[in-house]
């Protein structure tokens, strides 16, 4: 498959501080692609430097083939940006905001209705409301179909389902597939690590810097110790107590449940056992599957 | 249960915004030492209800006690017997460490005898002690986390309210936070926490979820759990949220 997006050794200081750190990826054509990373990991920089409104200061990268610091013009009209904050005219109506983003572009808003039908026909009941009188879930719809409205190549999505919660996060990534489907490739940022199954591959960014690039599942599977979870009535003296027993490397709070990180020659049944032992009650140590958090925890961990 | 050992007691609290009902009947009770999730949808009212047990938001009708003071008659009791964060904004950037904690403290009435020292124990117990003279905004955003947690709670409340403490934050540092929360709770603290991160969910000892101004769901999670056949809190809210009306 042809790569849209192209990032090579991408560098930026602001000042002292560093944002990125010689950062390399490309994005195949027609795929969603996710860079998952905390706040601060450089994710906004990498975005404002894709829609040429930054420049890097070191390497390259090229967007359908164009230079983003050389032919930034003519690439423009190929992306549609969606920055974190909310980039409408507050004071325009819901109409109004669509007819300028769209006249912004030099085309009609019906040219390329059929895109955005599926996530503006949630607007259609207030045409005429201001933008800032909009509550956040319809904000985000009207902001992502400004941003497809001149039917671009590719979407590039700042965080969009921060501060969103579970039921309208996931319809979102519902709404990303179908574009995708519709031949439009998308790179897409999250602080939600469970978001990252949703995307075709994934790049965890820290600090500036990549730590791994893959497809989700492959991704995951170089966490490479073996993983439990574990259970019992009182979590937090569990937490304490299992931080102690031998051939554990880490212990964490994992949902219901705490993650193990074990070295191999780690023994759950004898280690049961032994924090019985020590009082506590209803124990229960399981081999569990690794997801992209686990990941991160250990790969962010190498780094500091 | 014994009324004075519940922290919050609230009934039937409503809150009008002209024809729009944002809080709709919230009754509810949560007992000392407990970690208590807030959850809702967005434009469920949880802002709003919680601007109301703050004492920041005079209900429309209902009645309640938070911290033992009368949430209609004594709200500048509630405030300065509180604490109160949220991950927006907890913190002046261009004030030190040690400053922010001194500045806090003041506000929520702490003697100005204590100040200096639980200060200083705060930042040695925080290991800032190096950077205790340094602009907050230059620290990083994990520390920040922590500090303005601390400064939340200087002045040793009932019950702090923590308003999506660990958005955007990374998954390490989002555990040490909650690592914080639990020895709160073990040493008697109250923690009322609202989060979109339903992992955070299964650390409570118990959850309630708003839909559309009211609470449908409360109980433990794994009460949930059983109440909804799910295997996560986030099929749990799922499956609660979904016919919500307000987006």
């Amino acid at each position: 498959m042809n790569s849209l997006i192209d990032i090579r050794g991408l560098t930026k200081d602001y000042g002292r501080t560093t944002a990125l750190r010689e950062v390399t990826f490309s994005v195949p054509e027609g795929s969603i692609f996710g860079l998952i990373g905390p706040d601060g990991a450089g994710k906004t920089t990498l975005y404002r430097i894709l829609a040429t409104l930054l420049t890097p200061d070191r390497g390259t990268a090229t967007v359908a083939g164009l230079d983003v610091a050389r032919e930034f013009r003519q690439l423009r009209t190929l992306i549609g940006y969606m920055p974190e904050r909310f980039s409408l005219y507050p004071d325009l109506t819901v109409d109004e905001n669509l007819h300028f983003f769209a006249s912004l572009f030099g085309v009609k808003v019906r040219d390329h209705f059929d895109l955005i039908a599926p996530i503006f026909s949630q607007l259609a009941r207030f045409p005429n409301r201001r933008a800032g009188a909009l509550s956040g879930g319809m904000k985000q719809k009207l902001a992502l179909s400004c941003a497809l409205i001149h039917r671009p190549r590719i979407l590039l999505l700042d965080e969009p389902t921060t501060g969103v919660d579970a039921v309208s996060r996931s319809e979102f990534w519902g709404m990303l597939a179908t574009l995708r489907e519709k031949g439009i490739t998308i790179l897409v940022s999250t602080s939600y690590m469970d978001e990252a199954a949703r995307c075709d591959r994934i790049a965890l960014l820290h600090r500036g810097r990549i730590l791994g690039i893959d497809t989700p599942t492959r991704l995951t599977a170089r966490l490479g110790d073996p993983l439990y979870a574990a259970s019992a009535g009182e979590m937090y003296p569990l937490l304490l107590a299992l931080r102690g027993m031998p051939d554990v490397k880490d212990c964490y709070t994992f949902g219901a449940t705490l993650h193990v990180v074990a070295d191999e020659g780690f023994d759950p049944d004898g280690t049961e056992t032994a924090l019985r032992r020590q009082g506590l009650a209803d124990v229960r140590i399981r081999p569990v599957e690794a997801t992209i958090e686990d990941l991160f925890i250990k790969l962010a961990q190498h780094e500091d | 249960m014994k009324t004075s050992e519940n922290v919050i007691s609230v009934r039937h609290l409503t809150k009008r915004f002209g024809d729009f009902t944002a809080v709709d009947d919230l009754s509810l009770d949560v007992r000392k030492g407990e970690i208590f999730g807030f959850l809702g949808a967005n434009g469920a009212g949880k802002t709003t209800a919680m601007r109301m047990l703050c004492g920041l938001s005079r209900p429309t009708s209902g009645s309640g006690t938070v911290a033992g003071f009368d949430i209609v008659r004594q709200p500048e009791d509630i405030k300065r017997h509180i604490g109160y964060m949220s991950q927006k904004f907890s913190l002046y950037g261009q004030l030190t460490v040690r400053e922010n904690l001194t500045l806090f403290a003041t506000i929520y009435g702490m003697p100005a005898s204590d100040i200096r020292r639980k200060a200083d124990e705060a930042c040695r117990a925080l290991g800032m002690d190096g950077v205790r003279d340094r602009p907050v905004r230059d620290l990083p955003l994990g520390w920040k986390q922590r500090l303005a947690f601390t400064a939340a709670t200087l002045h040793t409340p009932d019950i702090v309210f923590l308003d999506e403490p660990t958005g955007g934050v990374d998954p390490a540092t989002r555990r040490k936070f909650w690592e914080m929360i639990y020895r709160a709770s073990s040493e008697g603290m109250t923690l009322f926490v609202t989060t979109h991160y339903l992992d955070e969910a299964e650390y409570c000892h118990r959850v309630s979820i708003m839909v559309d101004g009211r609470i449908r769901a409360l109980d433990s999670p794994a009460g949930l759990k059983q109440q909804f056949r799910a295997a996560t809190m986030d099929e749990v809210f799922r499956i609660v949220a979904q016919d919500a009306r307000r987006t």
